[in-house]
């Protein structure tokens, strides 16, 4: 058997007033009356509630919060992406299914036939956005992924993606 | 006949239009209100009442509960008295409310003139003091409170024992023995008041809180007993089994004490019989110190049967009061008084964290009653000299 370190840890003595409690309480009292009064003040703006009253008034995400994906539009309308994989080759959680085809366009190449995202799987790393080469998804939507009554409803194709979309300052391309 | 009636009127006002619309609505204002207001949070305000489109501060909410009680289902533990465990919360319900019946919310009413005496008292000229704002006038209300008070403890000690269940035994164990503790100091607090105003009537104490001194102070017993205003509230707060005292629930300890083991309207009547302890404790407190219902405020105004009297240190002017006016004006003041004590024993409840067992013990036996005992025997000595 070793012997068991011990350390003794100094208490400090309580003062007479301590030990009667009166001031303490009257201090704890100050604290609590103190947010009390605050938060009855009719100057809502001095009130320090913390709560949002949620159905009536919306969430504030930050800027930067990854909300429901969305696809960008070229100028006239097309879709941005050019089916090059890179998002459904990085998922992690394997919740992009693209199947390419090949557009009019001889410039463009292809274009994503079908552009599924299951919303159910998706684990909102962001990752899709980091390595997309030409801006064509992005998750700044600012709505979170809202809950869905039946799996069916969990698949995001691609029109529905596009319809939150925008244009994009990049340009499409690159220089060439 | 018409005295009988007044007598219903009465008991039908003041339990059920004061005493059970305060505790019920303490339960959701009080409680639930109120400590979200501390805890910067807004608290409930979902529940409506159909065709109005209003939170109502949430006061359909305590509505709710009330239906919610009303309609869950009745749980008796297998191997519970039950008998004891059916009237164990009626023995905690009754005393709260039997307390109230020594409790003046005016003077008796004048039926003639209402005059000042020397000596600051008022007297019934060309008429006789009829007892409207009193449920029940006699000689020993404060022992008869004290009596009910006590009487509270068996509601509590039965139940823990009926329930057939660890929790509510240690529950019921811990309210006997903490009530029984702090009920010791309570009654010695008091009895350096008792020597001053010489009365155990409740209404003749609050009487002689209105006479000055030096013409201007109103002669409350928190005026000539500071210290027995601490020591009262503080075990008339362990006396009512809320926090700081709650030991008998302790819900991180025992569950929920000696109400673990009951449900629906039961589990309601033994939370309401909390609260009308709570308010009944409020009462005592302002009846016995802060002047019941006098309407002066010590320093700012005089109110008495002369009329009123702004800033008394300094005019000795007196503005008149119709009767009415000063019956108003005083069942106001009793009423406030009440309800800003009941919302300082919330404010407490809302700051002080639970004590431990052996504090609560130290506290009350080697604190309190000590203290009490000190204030008791310089009470003596300078009441025997002047």
């Amino acid at each position: 058997m070793g012997n068991v370190e011990v350390k003794p840890v100094e208490r400090r003595e309580r003062t007479f007033w301590e030990k009667t409690y009166v001031p303490e309480i009257a201090k704890g009292l100050a604290v609590t009356m103190g947010h009390f009064f605050r938060n009855l003040s009719p100057n809502k703006e001095r009130r320090q509630t913390f709560t949002r009253q949620y159905p009536e008034e919306p969430t504030h995400y930050p800027p930067r919060y990854r909300g429901i994906h969305r696809l960008m539009l070229r100028e006239d309308g097309q879709v941005r992406c050019v089916a090059c994989m890179c998002c459904s080759t990085i998922c992690p959680a394997n919740c992009i299914h693209i199947e390419a085809g090949e557009h009019d366009d001889p410039s463009i190449e292809k274009y994503p036939q079908t552009f599924v995202i299951d919303e159910l799987r998706c684990i909102v790393c962001g990752l899709c956005v980091e390595a997309c080469p030409c801006d064509a998804i992005r998750m700044d939507s600012g709505r979170h992924i809202p809950p869905y009554a039946e799996r069916g409803e969990a698949f995001l194709d691609r029109d529905l993606l596009m319809e939150a979309g925008g244009l994009s300052m990049a340009k499409q391309g690159g220089e060439r | 006949m018409p005295e009988l009636l007044i007598e219903l009127i009465k008991i039908l006002v003041i339990v059920f239009g004061f005493v059970m619309a305060v505790a019920s609505l303490m339960t959701l204002l009080g409680d639930r209100k109120q400590s979200a207001k501390i805890q910067n949070r807004i608290g409930p305000n979902r529940a409506r009442l159909p065709f109005i489109d209003s939170p109502l501060a949430g006061i359909p909410h305590f509505l709710a509960d009330g239906i919610k009680m009303l309609l869950k289902e009745n749980i008796v533990p297998d191997g519970a008295h039950k008998k004891l465990h059916l009237i164990a919360p009626a023995l905690v319900f009754l005393p709260a409310l039997l307390g109230w019946a020594g409790v003046p919310f005016m003077d008796h009413y004048c039926s003639g003139d209402l005059q000042m005496a020397p000596g600051y008292r008022e007297v019934c000229v060309g008429g006789e003091w009829k007892n409207y704002f009193q449920i029940m006038n006699f000689n020993a209300g404060l022992l008869f409170a004290f009596a009910i008070a006590s009487v509270s403890v068996y509601g509590a000690a039965i139940a823990g024992w009926a329930s057939n269940s660890n929790f509510s035994l240690l529950g019921g164990l811990r309210s006997s023995a903490q009530m029984i503790s702090y009920e010791v100091s309570m009654g010695l607090s008091l009895a350096g008041v008792l020597m001053i105003y010489g009365t155990l009537d409740l209404n003749e104490m609050v009487r002689q809180q209105g006479y000055l001194i030096w013409d201007w102070l109103p002669r409350w017993g928190i005026v000539v007993q500071p210290l027995a205003f601490f020591l009262f509230f503080l075990a008339g707060m362990a006396e009512t089994k809320r926090a700081p005292f709650d030991l008998p629930e302790g819900e991180s300890e025992i569950v929920a004490g000696y109400i673990t083991e009951y449900s629906t309207m039961k589990f309601a009547i033994m939370q309401l019989g909390e609260y009308a302890a709570t308010v009944f404790i409020a009462a005592l407190i302002a009846i016995l110190f802060l002047g019941g219902w006098q309407a002066s405020f010590p320093g700012l105004w005089v109110v008495n049967a002369e009329g009123v009297r702004f800033l008394p240190w300094l005019s000795h002017t007196y503005f008149h009061l119709p009767y009415a006016a000063l019956i108003g004006l005083r069942i106001l003041a009793m009423v406030i008084k009440t309800l800003v004590l009941v919302w300082l024993q919330f404010m407490m409840r809302w700051t002080l964290p639970r004590f431990r067992y052996d504090q609560v013990m130290v506290l009350g036996w080697k604190i309190l009653l000590p203290l009490s005992l000190a204030n008791l025997v310089v009470t003596a000595l300078v009441v025997a000299i002047i």
